[in-house]
Parts: C-alpha cells; structure tokens; sequence
C-alpha cells in the first residue's frame, strides 16, 4: 500500500502546479481572445498598436536605445510595480474575505474611505507616512464593519450593503474633501486634493530601502517601498490564514458555517473580523496609492468608484484565493492595464483598451475551472502509474 | 427455486429459463477512477418475485442501480429485457422499459396533492388542458386493487411518511411500470407502517409485478423477499434462496466475515446522575408551537439512556437546545452538577461530547483534512497551539494515533481531504474525535446512520466501551434494532414530549411502535409511578 502512496509534497506541488498551469492557460487564452477581437476591430494594427504594448506592459521602453540611454526605459515598469502594490491588497481584501465565506465586494468602498483617511492625516494633520498608512487602513476597516455588523447579527446579505456603502463611501469621502471647495485638503487651483509632498514631505511613504533609492533606479518619483509592504502583507495574510488559530476558525466559517458554529467558534465575531481585516487591507491599499503621490485624488471628478477595488476581484481570483498567488495576480493585472494605457494612444480607443483586459480579465475567473480539469489530468495519470506498479 | 446460486458462472443455463426473468443485468462492471465500483456483478429478477439486494454502504448497490437506470454505462456486461439486449443511455430509456424506482428520500413536490404529484410528467391533457378526472379515476382503481390509502387531494405536506410513500408507488403504478425499485424504503417507516408496506410489497409481486428491494436491514429482507444477491466491495457475491439461509449466513456473506448481531455488554451499573434536564421547551421554526414541550430527564454515570421516536418529532430540536447549537424558550440543563442552561457551547464541550446527527451539516467541515476535522474541538487548546500559532506536528501525531486507533481508512491517512472519504471513515472520523476528548456526557444522535453492519458493530461497542468506563450516554436513534439492542433505558418522543420510559428488556418492538406512532402514551402520573 505504502509503496504506491504518493507522498505528501508531491500532492502538495502537484495542486500547486495545477492551480498555476491553469491561471496561465486562462492568461493565454484571454491575450487570444483579445486579440481575436482586435483583428476585427482593425486588423492593420491589431498586432503593432494593440496586443503587443499590452504583452510588453511596462516593458514597452525596453530595447529603446534612447530611452535607455537615460535610464528614462525603466518608468514603466516603476509605473506596472507602483500601482501593482494597491491592486495586491485590494486582491487580497477580497480574497481573505473570500476565506470566510463572505464576498466583499465592497472594496472598492473601503478603498476610498481609506484613501480619505490617509489623506487627510497627511494633508491635515501632517503626520508620519505609517501613521497615514495605519489611518487608511483603520478607515477601510470601519468601512468594512458595517456590512459585517449587518451580516452576524441581522443576517444582511453582505453583497448587498457593500454595494450601496460603496456609493455611499464614494460620495461622502468626496464631500469630505471637497466641501465646496473650502476643504483644507482641497487645491482649488488644480481641483485637486494637495499633493502630499506640497503640504507634508514626511507623510510620503520612503522610496529609499537600505540605502537603495527607488526612484533613481526606476526613473519614477512615485516608485516607494509600497511593493515592498505589499508583499510583507501578502506573506502576513499568508501565515495568519494558514498557521494560526484564528486563521483555522475563519476558513472552518467560510466553509461550514454550522459546524463551527458546532464546534464553539465565535461565527458572529469571525464574521466581523473578517470583513474589518478586509476593509483594513483595502484602505491599506489605498493609502499605499495616495501617500505614494502618484496621483491626486480628484473629489469633484470621482463619480465612479475606483477600478483597483473591483480590479481586487479579479486579482484574487486569478490566484485562486491563495495570498501569495495575490502578489503576481496584481502585478499581472497592473502589467495589463499600463499596457493598455500605451495602446489607447494610437490606433485604438481607450475603451478598446479596457475591453481587451477585460476579456483577460474575465476568463482570468474561469481559472478554478481550468484547475479541476488539470487535477483531473495528473489525477488520472497518476492512477495510471499505480495501477502499473501493481502490476509489478 | 431451490437452486442456491453461489457463483455466477453457476447459471449458464438462461436459455431454458430466459422468458423466466423480466430483467437480467449480466457480468456488470463499472470502473470510476481509482475503484471498480461494480466488478462482473450479475442480477437476475425473476418475473412477480421479491429480489432483495443486499451489501454494505459502497459495495455497489447504488452504482449498479444507476447502471440500470442508464446514468452510468458499464464498461463491461448487458442489460437484457425479457431476454432481449436492451441499451439504456438515459432514465428516460429506463422509463420506456417500465422500469420505476421509490428513491430513499422521496421526490415529491411538496405543495401539491397526491394527485398531482402522481400524474406529474405525463399529465394527462387534451390540447394542453388538464384533464384530472380521468387521472383520478386511474388513480383510485390502482389504490384500490393494491389497497394503496391515499387522499388524491391531501397536500404531500400534510400528509404522514407511510402516505408519501405510497404516493411514490402509486407513481410507479399509474406509469404502468412492471419492475419496481424499493431503495431502503423502510429507513423511514414506524414498525406497524413497515409491516404494512411489506404487505403491499406482496400485493405487488401476487399482481405479477417484479421488485427489487435494495435494504440492509436483513430481519426484513428474511420476511419479504423471494431472493437475494449479495454484493460486497463492488463484487457479486452470489444470489440465495431466502428460505435456505439464516440470517447469520447472510450478514456473513454481506460483511466477509461473521458478524456480532447482538451487542454483547453486561448489565448496567448506574451511578450518581450526570445529565439533569427539566422542563426543556423549545419554539418551532415550522410552525406555531413547540417543537419539544416540557422534556424532562436524568442520565447517570454507566447507562446508555435512548431517546427513541420517528424523525421529526423533536428529538433533534431537543439536541440542539441541548448541546447550545440553538435557543430553548424554557427549563434547565444540569450538568455534572452545574447549571449550563446559558453557557457557550465551547464551555459545554468542556464536559459533553456530541455525534451530531448530521455530518456534513455540524460534524465535519469537509473541505478539511481529517487531521484538521480531528482537532475541530481542540485546536484551541495549549496540546495544540501556542500564542494562536497550529502547533502542525502534534495535531499530525494525535490524528495518527486516533487514525490507527479507529481504523479510519482515507487514501493519504491525515492529510486527506475529508469530503473524499466515504460516508462510515467520515463517520468514524468524528466519533474518534468525539470518544478521545474528555468528556463525562456523550450525546450520540444516529451514530450508526448510514453505515454498513461492520462499522456499526464497532461504533456500538464503542459506545458500551464508553458506558463501561463510566461514562454517561444520551443515544438518540431512530432504528429500534439499534434502540433495543444498545440502551439500557429507553425514553419515547412523540411530537416534542416524553411519552414513555421502558426497560429494553421488559417492552416489545410493537408495543415501542405504538408509543412511537401516538397510539398510546402514558399519563403523567403513570410516568411517575414508574419512576
């Protein structure tokens, strides 16, 4: 019996291998499909001006003699990584909420509150970078409570007041910021929030990590350690999910509410936890985006509710809700949207660009399928390879 | 009839007897990835006999079903009708061969009357207009010649189990089918309603009818059928003659092995009372009133109490008051001394263990690895973590250990995945973990449910084990074989009250059915006098 058992690690990387083969798959056929759709839109430049600079994303400078001669080539990627750093944690926002069985699709909201809460200590009060980031956060988490509070003890299903806070979100941080123009944080002349390094340098967040500046070696004043917390939160979210307690009673809740409930854990509590942890991970994001200065947030102009919190959505799920898989899903979909960006200046519409990862996007959500398909795959070949060494 | 088909390969001879048999399934086999659920499995039904299929959980009596019922094709074998090859690709096919089966839980619309569940999916019309008289008159003919007591017009909601159930033959009927499929039909029925479905049962097959009669539960295939075949881990064991064999025979050749019937255990010794209820009430989600009204007992040290009654009569209700998993309106909990009547239900655990009825619902969370679900109720405790941090190899060495302790069979031993265990190991899962923690109550609600007679006869020694060493026992159980055989002290629920308290040894199962089935119930002050 034992001679034929498969050992632990080989199951383990045989599931790991399988979740990544599909993501990949599903990567591959969205570039495809996109390009498919470009070829009909306009056949002549479906390749030069619409699927290669999204292929090449941040690395469209690259082989640039020019450009490289500057140091000017590395800016897009400096871009890709800056804004890969929210879209990980509004990834992982979703994806740990996920864990416990609830779908916060209320990111986007939390990300805005967040947003306004790091802003607002760094315009206003002028405080230090992580005492900013630790605000956003908070207000994210405050943010996420709500549909929390509403699901333990009302039974509210969670979708729905998370959609309707993430209106309310949007709309009352740009209030807050605008007021009629009068807001301390609000620069009329540019209407525009401040930038964060006009009113308060210290509330930048570093762009120097052991003496190695950033921003020199990627050309990119915006380019900070963000990545850098990013990844720290994604390894930390990594090990409270998976070797903690606590991590054990929120995945026993997402997956059989009535046998934790069975087993003594808190439902009521975790489900709140959760939501909060999520909502502190999506203002967390948001604070890593402004406090960065790569833009400024634009109270009156803000009538949609930001991409990176629903963007979390895909980001997550490209990486199958694994914490780690959310680092290289978010620089993946940031890669595709700074490659949009270059293709929406020539032959093709900005919407155009959307459209095509969008597509990527989408079928980025069918990896899970991909994945029972490829497990079945190994499955059956490993059965193969046991039934002959029965032979034997 | 008196040939004792021990082998397959034992009846070449269809030719002679050919038009004999109304439906053959020959040298079946179906392989799933990584099992051969069906290994040259042969079944032959004779026309207007009884044939009982007998075998444990996952010997292959549900796979072999499908395979006539055209879900799976077999990669090896025919079915034949009447002695021709007929090819069965869908449940439709099996329909047009007049094939009909009465599913374990009954597929019936709740909302609708009788009637309507009966003509459901060949109503019969003209230009697209119900035309129910007919039906009806169709319908009470067939009641009548098959003595089938049914209210064409009573909702399936209102009406009692034994009616649904006739409602679904009456389905068969009405279809004009001539092979009809009984699975478990009696897991359900109070003694006197199984009684009377076995006498249906003989109705039916004297009209010419063929049944098959999926069961475990071998005092009744002994009285019903004609014969039966014998499958065990996906292989045909043989087909016998049900008046040539005993029942030891049988389950020996159900299991592989001879099997305890009886459980054997010495007299109870019971000491200071650990389990004290009283007044226990508890408000009905369904409808107004109570689901458990005034509940009042004691369990002591070393005696395995029984609460016996028909599902849903609120012994579940009951539990879950009991065990903290739901409110009660009103009453008391003492145990061991201490009022635990508001206490947590982890504060409970401390003292109480729990099977619950349900394992997939409350017992186990089954995207877990059994190592995670063996710890489901200790993963707090400091064995098992430190500062919130999974202590990983001691959780590994106590699941192993209970893994060998109670011979829990998974494919990759911890680290399985729960769900991909069969239903008995999943079982066996639980009362490890629930048998292993300290405690000084088990509460066991159906521990046996759904398992075949070899885990059963484990988990009941277990459980006398645990009395044994002094542990006080709560069973709640709906089969009477089980309550007979294991409680030394049996307590009867009907519709949210104790209507009853008898010794195992002094009642009959009739006399428990009538108490069951609200025939007969003793008045309090009888209650008092016994106790």
């Amino acid at each position: 019996m034992n001679k034929n058992a498969v050992s632990p690690l080989m199951m383990r990387a045989k599931a790991a291998g399988s979740s990544v083969l599909s993501s990949l798959v599903c990567i591959l056929m969205g570039l495809v499909l996109g390009y498919l759709f470009l070829l009909l839109l306009n056949a002549e430049h479906a390749w030069d001006d619409g699927l290669l600079p999204i292929i090449k994303g941040g690395f469209k400078s690259f082989g640039n003699e020019a450009l490289e001669a500057t140091g000017a080539h590395m800016k897009p990627l400096g871009m890709e990584i800056a804004e890969a750093a929210p879209l990980i944690m509004t990834g992982l926002s979703v994806a740990f909420a996920f864990k416990t069985g609830l779908f916060n699709i209320g990111a986007a909201g939390q990300y805005v509150l967040g947003a306004f809460g790091g802003l607002y200590c760094a315009l206003v009060l002028q405080l230090p970078w992580w005492v900013c980031l630790l605000a956003a956060s908070l207000c994210g988490a405050l943010w996420g409570a709500i549909p929390g509070i509403l699901k333990a003890y009302l039974n509210v299903n969670e979708v729905i007041t998370c959609i309707m806070l993430n209106w309310i979100g949007l709309y009352g941080a740009n209030t807050l910021m605008y007021q009629g123009g009068n807001s301390p944080m609000y620069f009329l002349k540019q209407a525009k929030t401040y930038t964060v390094a006009s009113k308060s340098p210290s509330s930048l967040i570093p762009s120097k990590i052991f003496g190695w500046d950033l921003t020199k070696t990627f050309n990119y004043s915006a380019m900070t350690i963000a990545i850098f917390l990013a990844i720290i939160v994604a390894i930390a979210i990594y090990v409270i999910l998976e070797k903690t307690t606590f991590g054990y009673e929120l995945k026993a809740c997402g997956h059989n509410k009535n046998a934790a409930k069975y087993a003594g854990i808190n439902d009521k509590r975790n489900i709140i936890l959760s939501m909060v942890i999520a909502g502190a991970l999506a203002g967390f994001g948001a604070g890593l985006f402004f406090l960065a200065g790569v833009e400024q947030y634009n109270p009156q102009e803000s009538t949609a509710l930001p991409g990176q919190g629903f963007n979390g959505i895909s980001v997550a799920l490209l990486a199958s809700l694994n914490p780690i898989g959310c680092i290289f899903s978010g620089v993946f979909i940031s890669h595709l949207s700074v490659g949009g960006n270059a293709m929406k200046q020539s032959t093709f519409p900005k919407e155009i660009a959307d459209a095509v990862s969008g597509i990527i996007v989408y079928l980025c959500a069918f990896s899970i399928l991909f994945k029972g398909f490829f497990r079945k795959l190994f499955g059956s070949k490993l059965f193969r390879k046991k039934e002959g060494g029965a032979k034997k | 009839m008196a040939e004792l088909d021990q082998r397959p390969s034992a009846k070449v001879d269809h030719s002679e007897q050919q038009s004999d048999y109304i439906i053959e399934m020959l040298n079946i086999t179906k392989i799933f990835p990584g099992i051969k659920a069906n290994d040259n499995v042969t079944l032959q039904l004779r026309r207007g006999e009884i044939h009982a299929l007998l075998g444990e959980n996952g010997a292959g009596k549900s796979t072999l079903m499908s395979v006539l019922f055209g879900l799976y094709q077999p990669e090896e074998g025919c079915i034949k009708k009447n002695g021709q090859i007929v090819k069965i690709n869908s449940p439709n096919d099996a329909n047009d061969l007049n094939i009909g089966m009465v599913h374990q839980h009954f597929k019936l619309v709740e909302c609708f009357s009788v009637l309507d569940n009966i003509i459901l999916g060949v109503e019969p019309n003209t230009a697209g207009f119900l035309q129910k008289e007919e039906a009806r008159k169709k319908v009470l003919a067939l009641s009548e010649k098959y003595g089938l007591q049914v209210d064409p017009d009573a909702l399936i909601e209102d009406i009692s189990v034994g009616m649904q159930q006739r409602t679904e033959i009456l389905k068969m009927l009405y279809r004009d089918n001539e092979i009809l499929i009984f699975d478990e039909p009696t897991a359900v029925l109070t003694p006197q309603e199984i009684k009377e479905l076995m006498h249906i049962m003989k109705n039916l097959a004297a009209e010419g009818k063929s049944i098959l009669f999926i069961s475990h539960k071998l005092a009744e295939i002994m009285e019903v059928a004609d014969r039966c075949s014998v499958l065990r881990k996906g292989k045909y064991i043989g087909t016998v003659n049900t008046a040539d064999v005993t029942v030891q025979e049988l389950s020996s050749m159900m299991v592989g092995r001879p099997v305890q019937l009886e459980v054997e255990k010495a007299p109870a010794k019971p000491v200071e009372v650990v389990l004290d209820v009283s007044g226990i009430t508890v408000k009905a989600k369904t409808h107004k009133g109570n689901a458990v009204t005034d509940v009042s007992f004691q369990v002591r040290r070393g005696e395995i109490v029984c609460l016996a009654g028909i599902e849903g009569n609120g012994q579940t209700q009951f539990v879950y008051a009991l065990t903290g998993l739901d409110d009660m309106t009103a009453g008391k909990i003492t145990l061991c001394g201490e009022d635990i009547t508001r206490a947590s239900i982890r504060k409970r655990a401390c003292r109480m263990s729990h099977i619950p009825e349900d394992r997939h619902k409350h017992g186990l969370v089954l995207e877990y690895s059994v190592e995670q679900n063996m710890v489901l109720q200790r993963y707090w405790q400091p064995e098992f973590q430190k500062a919130g941090f999974i202590k990983f190899a001691p959780v590994r060495a106590y699941s192993d250990r209970l893994i060998e302790k109670f011979d829990i069979r998974s494919g990759q031993g911890s680290i399985t995945q729960t769900r991909s265990m069969s239903g008995g190991n999943q079982q066996k899962v639980i009362v490890a973990r629930e048998m292993d923690k300290e405690h000084d109550l088990l509460v066991a609600v159906q521990p046996t449910r759904g398992l075949d007679i070899g885990a059963i006869e484990f988990i009941h020694a277990e459980i006398v084990k645990e009395r044994d060493a002094g542990k006080a026992v709560l069973l709640v159980s709906l089969e009477l074989e089980e309550v007979m055989s294991l409680s030394d002290r049996i307590l009867v629920m009907y519709e949210g009250e104790i209507v009853g308290e008898f010794d195992p040894k002094k009642v009959t199962v009739e006399e428990l059915g009538l108490y069951m089935a609200g025939a007969k119930r003793d008045t309090p002050s009888a209650k008092e006098g016994k106790q």
